[in-house]
């Protein structure tokens, strides 16, 4: 999960990363009293998670109280790039000597961690890493030892840092780590880390991205989350690995590979049916048992845009005599809600006993076929109908 | 020959006295595989009886080996528990651990790997988040369905275990001497090329099926040791190439950021260095019959 500005800027302060003053406000009323709170000249910035805000008009400076209410008047509502902004965050003004770059991130490549870092700030990391790649420095970080000083100094040396400086931005190198690690992050980034006209080193801007894998060691209940598709946050309250997209043939499978492979496989066969598209990604995962399966019927039927739904499983684990009552149970209990038609492809363990529950039971909407890419086909012509 | 596990293999289960690792130290034993006992430090000098047969249950890795001679270690712990457990296998100098759990966080797969450098690499981990490696006919350490297909000629490796899984079953009346589920997260034990150049050194293996998906950059650098390394016959399969950017799918590993780790990008890797690319895993499959049929 990706953080928004003002939520990595009070990680940064609660690990003594030095920060400027940042309040957040909804309405221009909250920015005109976080201003006033403030004092003097502070920024307006949008809350969104996505780059070039200042092109889009998402930042803005304002030297009074009253004209942070009128610059947050007009950021608010404001659509960056398909994000809408409904949050502000009210920045304490900085006189900025220099700007510059750090971060420490996973590198999944060497299988390790990695810090990038520059003397030179203030852009894109990626046109910097373009245009100026002798001036961005690379180095690996070793997961077990991190960054310690001698480290943070090896660092701000590579990046072009003087010692002086480098005396300076080291201890926050070693405190940002500190963030990466105990949060568990894979990215922390800080663009632009910058030093003030009276010699303080501050993070302006900060980036920092949470390993899902890890909520379970975090206590993260009131964090702001992004607001979910409705059927996102339908599937996710009954634990189902969901991912609406946009098309007309709902596809469940099991297993995350064999998944995206459906999608795929849809999106071939929908190119001869009309451009129809797969729907959403569903992952039942290796038991699918009636239950799961009456939940993702259940969320890819409320699905107004879904008109065929993809059931595809290959019985590894589980058997697909079992799956097939799991579909003819979800079915049962779904009633007269289940009002689209199914096509359904079984291989794998017990086929041919789970082929067989399928055709005893008969039911007028599900049509079993043998391969995947015939299913896929006649999916898709269902859904071009 | 088969790669990294064989007849020879002696297998010992990290968690078998959960119920995930009791029903898969089951269905192992009823595949063929030797398992010669279990790890777990609070019920040390018990035994369990599974289909028969009685484990002894050991309260270390090293213990484990130590009485039974075991060489490989197959891993069904709690993601909480899963970096101890990687942690222990690597100082028992355990030849090979295979990590089952799906969910561990990212920093524990980062530090044991990291560990396992350290300590010079005595240890193959194989995942996490994988369906493990099977040699059909000698021994299978994981979850994948032992009677899928028997042995043969191909070597699989793949980051999914479903498309493991359909992909034997496509090339069934052909066989395998490995197949091989590497794991569909970002820091893994056991990359592609790990694979290659193990299948390339295997005489039984003749051809090899590649399987890969969106995220990382593992099909690429594949692609480019194939180039310069294997002389074998390679058919490749990438998964996802309808996944929108930003979104996970399913694989904490499988996310398009940005224009990095798209299914074009590889698909164009593989076919940069001569690796003919399925559009589909039946297609994938059909290529591989081709290439068989050849010889």
């Amino acid at each position: 999960m990706d953080l928004f500005e003002y939520q990595a800027r009070d990680l940064f302060e609660k690990y003594q990363v030095p920060v400027l003053q940042g309040l957040i406000a909804d309405t221009p009323e909250q920015a005109e009293a976080a201003a006033a709170k403030i004092g003097g000249t502070v920024v307006v910035k949008a809350q969104v998670k996505t780059g070039g805000r200042g092109k889009a008009g998402g930042v803005k400076v304002a030297n009074s109280p009253a004209e942070a209410k009128e610059a947050a008047s007009k950021i608010l509502g404001l659509d960056i790039k398909g994000h809408v902004v409904k949050r502000v965050m009210i920045a304490e003004g900085a006189k900025i000597a220099k700007e510059f770059y750090f971060s420490v991130l996973l590198d999944r490549s060497n299988r390790t961690f990695l810090s990038l870092c520059s003397v030179e700030g203030g852009m894109e990391i990626e046109q910097l890493a373009e245009e100026r790649p002798e001036a961005l420095a690379k180095i690996a970080i070793d997961a077990v030892k991190g960054i310690d000083l001698a480290k943070a100094l090896e660092i701000a040396k590579a990046g072009g840092f003087d010692d002086e400086l480098s005396a300076k931005v080291a201890p926050i190198f070693v405190k940002l780590y500190e963030v990466f690690k105990k949060e568990d992050t894979t990215l922390v980034e800080v663009n632009p880390l910058v030093l003030t006209e009276d010699g303080k080193i501050l993070a302006l801007d900060g980036k920092v991205s949470f390993d899902d894998n890890a909520e379970f060691r975090h206590e993260r209940e009131d964090l702001e989350r992004d607001a979910l598709d409705p059927l996102e946050a339908k599937a996710k309250a009954m634990d189902l690995n969901y991912v609406k997209l946009d098309g007309e043939v709902g596809i469940i499978g099991n297993g995350a590979g064999l998944v995206m492979s459906t999608l795929d496989v849809v999106a071939y066969a929908g190119a001869r049916h009309g451009g129809v598209k797969p729907a959403n990604f569903l992952d039942i995962g290796g038991g699918a048992s009636a239950e799961v399966m009456a939940a993702g019927l259940d969320v890819i039927l409320n699905d107004p845009q879904v008109k065929s739904v993809f059931v595809n499983v290959f019985g590894g684990i589980t058997a697909c005599d079992a799956v097939a009552n799991g579909i003819v149970g979800a079915l049962e209990k779904l009633g007269s809600k289940a009002s689209k038609p199914l096509v359904v492809r079984l291989d794998g363990n017990n086929v041919v006993e789970g082929r067989k529950i399928l055709a005893d039971a008969n039911h007028p909407l599900v049509t079993v076929v043998e391969t995947m890419d015939e299913a896929a086909d006649k999916a898709a012509a269902l859904a071009s109908k | 020959m088969a790669i990294f596990l064989d007849q020879n293999s002696k297998i010992i289960v990290q968690g078998m006295t959960g119920s995930e690792g009791m029903k898969h130290t089951q269905r192992m034993l009823k595949g063929g595989s030797n398992i010669v006992g279990g790890v777990n430090p609070r019920k040390a000098g018990e035994t369990v009886e599974v289909d028969g047969k009685t484990l002894p249950i050991f309260g270390s890795v090293a213990e484990a080996m130590k009485e039974t001679g075991a060489n490989v270690t197959v891993m069904f712990v709690p993601p909480a528990f899963a970096k101890a457990a990687m942690i222990e296998a690597i100082d028992a100098e355990i030849k090979l651990a295979v990590a089952i759990t799906e969910g561990i966080p990212v920093h524990d797969s980062a530090e044991a790997w990291a560990y396992n450098v350290s300590k010079g690499l005595k240890t193959r981990i194989i995942g996490p988040n994988c369906p493990g490696i099977i040699s059909p006919g000698k021994s299978n350490a994981g979850i994948t369905p032992s009677d899928i297909t028997g042995p043969g000629p191909i070597g699989l490796v793949s980051k999914s275990g479903t498309l493991t899984y359909q992909m034997m079953f496509e090339l069934r009346d052909i066989g395998m001497s490995t197949a091989i589920g590497i794991g569909g997260d970002p820091v893994i034990g056991t990359t592609h090329i790990d694979a290659l150049e193990a299948f390339q050194n295997d005489p039984e293996t003749k051809a090899i099926v590649l399987i890969g998906e969106i995220g990382g950059d593992s099909e690429e650098k594949a692609a480019a040791y194939i180039k310069n390394h294997v002389t074998k016959p390679v058919v490749a399969y990438v998964a996802g190439f309808t996944a929108p950017e930003g979104k996970t799918m399913g694989h904490a590993g499988a996310i398009v950021s940005g224009s990095a780790g798209t299914a074009q990008a590889k698909k164009e890797a593989f076919e940069a260095v001569g690796v003919k690319v399925g559009k589909t895993p039946s297609e994938t499959a059909a290529l591989m019959r081709e290439v068989i049929s050849s010889f």
